[in-house]
């Protein structure tokens, strides 16, 4: 396959940055969108040029790490993470364009890399249970009925990429915040700190500057995880309540 | 722990600055205005009751004379300045959640409606003050032929109607404003809902349903009365 990819170029946070086009003309169908990167790399060092950086770890689309918004869509055209993204989802000849996430709360550190440290102060904020330490308890002890599992394990499969945040036109973090409420505020071990959690992680989102949602839906379009929108209600829920009723004046 | 202050306002000036909760207010504020249009549609369609407008007449009477209506009316424009305040402030706060935008962004990952109700929401407020100038400023501070039931005397409001809903381009006007409003409806009313968290599995269908239905028969009387009263009168 040839390819003509525009990349966003960018030293650091500081530069202005800008879309600088490459060719490449010996591409297999085969390759996964990341390792079609990695070639471009390969050759870009070889020339003695600056490599492209984007972000990338476990590559088996587990880990969240990979980003990049690709020709108008968060990892791509297919619903799946970048890593997982093949060059058979493309045509030989095809334009691609490759960006990074664009939010005010995940500033450009260089070309394609995004400082995601937003979500992780949010997950500070809240995002856990406080355990008192002591023997260790039977995993079966506290009955939970199937259907509460099975809905607070979808919500954990959200792997803290951000494409909700890159899809939605308000860049709003309200997917992956409902996502980590939900699979907590669901479980007897969360329901302890339920208020609270749900308070601080909301203040920490709106510190962050992540846009409001106006339910538009795109995010939960295109979550490679395929969170539900359900969620995102359980959260205006969950921090109503909290608000109304908690003892935190 | 639970001790931990983590809010640096007071607990409501937090819930209500917070883009949560300037949502609520939006949701809130746009569930009233939904109650709102169907009371005002009831009305309107009186003006269709061939009696030369005495049922209608009679009827802006009353809506201009009951204490009780009164009160709603006030608290009615308030809701909608603050739908329409916050409507603003979340707008300019949403775009500057991103201030680079991307090269090339696809849009087919959501509906043009719920993208654009900021659009939709200008082009009925536009509505909404033409609308007030024309009949409710008149009711108000006068301008209205008199007409006199039983030795009573009432403002012929159905005469004005009548009158602006002779000419063309007003009641194109009233049909281009309502197709807005539908869409705008059409999105906006099963949106609240999600926004006050009020997500079920037996009753979102059923609010989605609704907020369609709604969203196409509401605007669709409003706009057949001006269509129908210059029909009468036209053709």
């Amino acid at each position: 396959m040839k390819l003509t990819l525009k990349i966003w170029r960018q030293k650091n946070s500081q530069d202005k940055g800008k879309m600088v086009e490459y060719k490449l003309n010996d591409v297999s169908a085969d390759m996964s969108f990341l390792e079609m990167l990695d070639v471009l790399n390969e050759e870009l060092t070889l020339k003695g040029e600056d490599p492209v950086a984007f972000d990338h770890d476990c590559r088996e689309g587990i880990c969240g790490m990979c980003s990049l918004y690709i020709n108008g869509k968060p990892h791509g055209p297919k619903q799946t993470t970048t890593c997982q993204l093949h060059m058979r989802s493309f045509n030989d000849g095809d334009t691609i364009y490759i960006e990074p996430w664009r939010a005010k709360a995940f500033p450009v550190v260089k070309d394609l890399a995004v400082d995601r440290g937003a979500f992780d102060r949010i997950i500070q904020a809240g995002g856990y249970i406080s355990v008192n330490t002591g023997v260790t308890v039977d995993a079966n002890e506290i009955p939970i009925a199937k259907e509460i599992a099975d809905k607070a394990f979808d919500a954990a499969t959200c792997i803290g990429c951000g494409a909700c945040v890159a899809a939605c036109k308000n860049a709003s973090a309200m997917l992956f915040v409902s996502a980590k409420v939900s699979q907590f505020t669901l479980l007897p071990q969360g329901k302890a700190e339920r208020k609270r959690r749900v308070e601080a992680m909301v203040e920490q989102m709106d510190e962050e500057g992540f846009g409001a949602c106006t339910n538009t839906g795109a995010c939960a379009a295109e979550c490679p995880k395929e969170i539900s929108l359900e969620n995102i209600a359980r959260l205006n829920r969950e921090y109503l309540f909290a608000k109304l009723t908690s003892n935190n004046v | 722990m639970s001790t931990q202050t983590i809010q640096k306002k007071t607990w409501y000036v937090n819930l209500l600055t917070s883009t949560l909760g300037r949502k609520f207010i939006m949701a809130g504020t746009g569930l009233f205005l939904v109650l709102f249009l169907a009371v005002h549609l009831i009305g309107n369609l009186q003006l269709l009751i061939p009696d030369e407008g005495k049922t209608f007449n009679e009827y802006a009477h009353f809506m201009g004379h009951n204490k009780f209506i009164q009160a709603i009316s006030v608290g009615n424009f308030f809701f909608i300045l603050l739908h329409i305040a916050y409507s603003f402030a979340l707008t300019r706060y949403n775009i500057s959640a991103r201030p680079q935008q991307y090269a090339y962004a696809k849009t087919n990952n959501s509906s043009w409606t719920s993208r654009n109700m900021m659009i939709l929401g200008t082009l009925v407020l536009i509505f909404i003050v033409v609308h007030l100038q024309a009949f409710w400023a008149k009711s108000k501070f006068g301008g209205l032929e008199p007409i006199s039931y039983n030795g009573v005397e009432h403002h012929n409001l159905y005469l004005a109607t009548k009158i602006a809903f002779a000419e063309w381009w007003i009641v194109l006007l009233y049909v281009v404003s309502m197709i807005a409003l539908a869409f705008h409806l059409s999105h906006g009313v099963a949106s609240a809902f999600q926004t006050l968290g009020l997500n079920h599995v037996k009753y979102t269908p059923l609010i989605k349903v609704f907020g369609y239905a709604f969203a196409i028969i509401v605007p669709f009387l409003f706009a057949l009365i001006p269509v129908w009263m210059f029909i009468a009168q036209n053709m």
